[in-house]
């Protein structure tokens, strides 16, 4: 499908995004406060819930309820608070608390290497074939658009073992490992990020696999599974949800040439088409972070997620006005998308798109628009 | 590889270093503010404990302070928080009471301005119960250690505060030197404290209180500050220390007096910084300032950024569009303009974003 769009067209398009963007800024007040305030309160007291319940882990509903506490504590704590909170949706509130540059999360990744390679290399670059990183995170071939090689025969592999260790892989993710192997870069520059890595994942680890199960004293073994497993599920939940954001078919990607010099407008054009919707109830918005308006927090990532089903209807409103695609589907049908794409695409051949070939916009110049 | 030992190995094995290395990666109070916010490991927070409204526009605090506070001196200031529609609003105010007072509280007194966003909250909506952020206390404006034996005490309107704890410390501490406590202030009705003030100078025979109106007759002295009340309030102000916090009209008077009688030294004065006035320009005029790297520019209109990097410095950046909050910094005073929202800040410390800020009027950064 391709949509044709005037430059006029695609800045009037900026203009009306802007407009929902202001009418929110315009009105965040002690609501969205006492909303981030609440899941903090749910997350700490699952925390401390399902922390409090391992050191009776010897019986097995205690063990499992703790564990699923955890879990749900980590789930909430980095994605609908920590992820949303490290792009600046909270700043307003001047609260030190719950700053962009002050927030760190409970995972391996240190937030300030999450901020770079996340809000300023993926938020700006959404999509961009060789300059989003996020396409494949450079171990996979996850858009059609990148050239196959033997090594992406082991795509499912690489994805499973991406998906199990999930937080470790976020961690790694700035050291550009894949540039090392090229060449591009040296293991000597990666020197201060690995200082900050050991630094973070050091506590996290003497944290959940250390002082937790030595304070449960004869239950060490049964508290450090339970941790494990917390972080695993967090593991699993965080990464099918952030595949759904811009892998499922449909989703567009762009090239270099095509995006220079683009105007305000057609990087929101670009976020619309790269990204894609997880329909659901309001608890799974909520555990996803509201990741699963994808969309929007890609329209307007620094605006407090709890707002992002506010304005949904109106950017699926604008996307039909201008004849751009809208991607929602359930997580069953999104994952399965996914799913399907690691396992095609670890061939060469295995290209073919059955949903189609992704969307694309046709930008025609204004003088010429006037002319026909 | 070197390798690094986790800091609470490194740190002595105490029990709250233990509950920080449980709480990790959050601090211990974000879980206890939860439960209790006056339960606190490191933060300083404080309680009001009583409320007067002892004028029509000015509200008298209790705070007790969480066990963090280590007191203060009179004269020194302190910054006090809350949350107004959702946002974080710090302001600095200077204790009223005596630093020797016995429960350890602290006074506050609360002038409700006009556009005053937190004097105005605290004003309406402080009772008994509600918790404030606060800091240690802090600023130079103190009463030397020896005391001097003659001391003046200047204020007006709210700038009664440090000043009269200056008075109510001198009282506790039995001094029995000279001092004089002039104050100005529209009508005797708005003296905040003015049955307390009648009341020291009953009971000290050494202590002088002066209420000087400006508006209406009334008060013991009309008119503005000069060398006439000078005179008639401390004769012997020529000996003393004199302290001043007031209104930049009294503040200017008082300094001019002083450096043309030559006593300027003997001077101590407390500035309220008042907020700077949003002015749209198409313009650009001002000095940019950038603090930390000691750089100074003409403000040329474009973006914060922009003009860091055309003096040379290269702050963190990222999208350059406003999105991705790295070129995050602290505005330290001044007015910014965001340039996609049109919106003006004028208040000083707080965050603004570089890559989408340009300056109006002097500002300052800290960079």
């Amino acid at each position: 499908m391709t949509t044709r769009l005037t430059e006029k067209q695609i800045d009037e398009l900026g203009l009306e995004l802007d407009a929902i963007r202001q009418r929110v800024v315009d009105d965040l007040g002690a609501a969205d406060r006492d909303y981030i305030y609440k899941v903090i309160r749910w997350q700490r007291g699952l925390e401390v819930a399902g922390r409090a319940s391992l050191f009776l882990g010897f019986l097995p509903p205690l063990w499992l309820a703790g564990t699923a506490a955890l879990s749900l504590s980590k789930i909430l704590d980095n994605m609908e608070i920590g992820h949303n909170v490290m792009h600046g949706q909270y700043d307003w509130m001047r609260d030190p608390g719950l700053n962009s540059t002050m927030f760190e999360w409970d995972t391996v990744c240190p937030a300030e290497q999450w901020r770079h390679s996340h809000n300023y290399m993926h938020h700006t670059y959404t999509n961009i074939l060789g300059k989003d990183r996020d396409i494949g995170y450079g171990v996979l071939r996850i858009e059609e658009a990148q050239r196959w090689n033997p090594y992406y025969l082991g795509n499912p592999v690489y994805a499973f073992l991406l998906m199990v260790l999930f937080e470790w892989g976020v961690m790694a993710h700035d050291l550009e490992l894949e540039n090392i192997i090229a060449g591009e870069r040296t293991w000597a520059e990666t020197r201060s990020l690995r200082g900050q890595q050991w630094h973070k994942a050091s506590r996290q680890v003497l944290k959940d696999y250390l002082l937790f199960p030595a304070l449960s004293g004869p239950m060490f073994l049964s508290t450090l599974t339970a941790n494990a497993t917390a972080n695993l599920v967090r593991n699993l939940w965080a990464f099918s949800i952030i595949f759904c954001g811009h892998f499922p078919t449909g989703v567009a990607t762009f090239t270099e040439e095509e995006t220079e010099n683009e105007s305000r407008g057609a990087w929101y054009v670009r976020q619309m088409m790269g990204s894609a919707n997880i329909t659901g109830g309001k608890l799974f918005h909520i555990l996803s972070g509201n990741l699963s308006h994808q969309i929007e927090h890609h329209l307007f990532p620094d605006l407090p997620a709890r707002r992002y089903p506010q304005v949904a209807p109106e950017v699926r409103a604008l996307c039909e006005k201008y004849g751009l695609p809208y991607n929602a589907g359930r997580l069953s049908k999104q994952l399965g998308s996914v799913w399907g794409k690691i396992f095609r695409l670890a061939l060469p051949f295995g290209t073919r798109d059955e949903a189609g070939t992704p969307p694309t916009v046709a930008v025609v110049p204004d003088e010429i628009a006037a002319a026909a | 590889m070197t390798t690094v030992v986790p800091a609470v190995f490194r740190r002595r094995l105490s029990p709250l270093a233990v509950v920080e290395a449980l709480a990790t990666p959050h601090a211990v109070d974000r879980y206890l503010e939860l439960v209790n916010p006056m339960l606190t490991v490191r933060d300083v927070r404080a309680e009001v404990t009583e409320v007067r409204r002892s004028t029509a526009d000015t509200v008298t605090l209790t705070l007790r302070p969480t066990r963090q506070w280590r007191g203060f001196e009179a004269g020194q200031f302190v910054q006090v928080t809350v949350d107004v529609d959702g946002v974080r609003r710090t302001r600095c105010y200077s204790p009223a009471g005596s630093q020797h007072r016995a429960d350890g509280r602290i006074e506050l007194t609360v002038k409700a301005h006009a556009r005053g966003l937190v004097s105005r909250y605290l004003h309406a909506n402080a009772s008994t119960g509600l918790v404030v952020g606060l800091t240690q206390a802090a600023g130079t404006f103190c009463l030397p250690d020896p005391r001097p034996p003659r001391i003046l005490l200047v204020s007006g309107g709210s700038g009664i505060t440090p000043v009269l704890s200056m008075l109510r410390t001198l009282c506790d501490e039995g001094y029995d030197g000279d001092v004089a406590f002039l104050h100005y202030a529209d009508t005797e009705d708005d003296v905040a404290h003015r049955d307390e003030l009648r009341a020291l100078a009953a009971e000290h025979s050494a202590v002088t209180v002066v209420l000087a109106c400006t508006g209406h007759d009334g008060g013991d002295l009309s008119g503005y500050f000069g060398q006439e009340h000078l005179d008639a309030v401390a004769p012997w102000h020529a000996d003393a220390e004199t302290f001043v916090c007031g209104p930049p009209g009294l503040m200017t008077a008082v300094r001019d007096l002083y450096t043309r009688n030559g006593r300027a030294g003997r001077l101590h004065v407390e500035d309220f910084a008042p907020a700077p006035v949003a002015v749209e320009t198409a313009a650009a005029t001002g000095a940019l300032t950038f603090e930390r790297s000691g750089t100074a520019v003409d403000n040329t209109g474009t973006t914060i950024l922009e003009q860091a990097e055309a003096a040379g410095l290269q702050p963190e950046h990222g999208c350059r569009m406003g999105i991705c909050f790295s070129c995050t910094q602290v505005k330290m005073s001044g007015c910014t303009r965001n340039v996609r929202t049109g919106e003006t800040h004028t208040e000083p410390d707080t965050e603004i974003q570089l890559c989408i800020s340009v300056p109006v009027g002097d500002v300052a950064i800290d960079l």
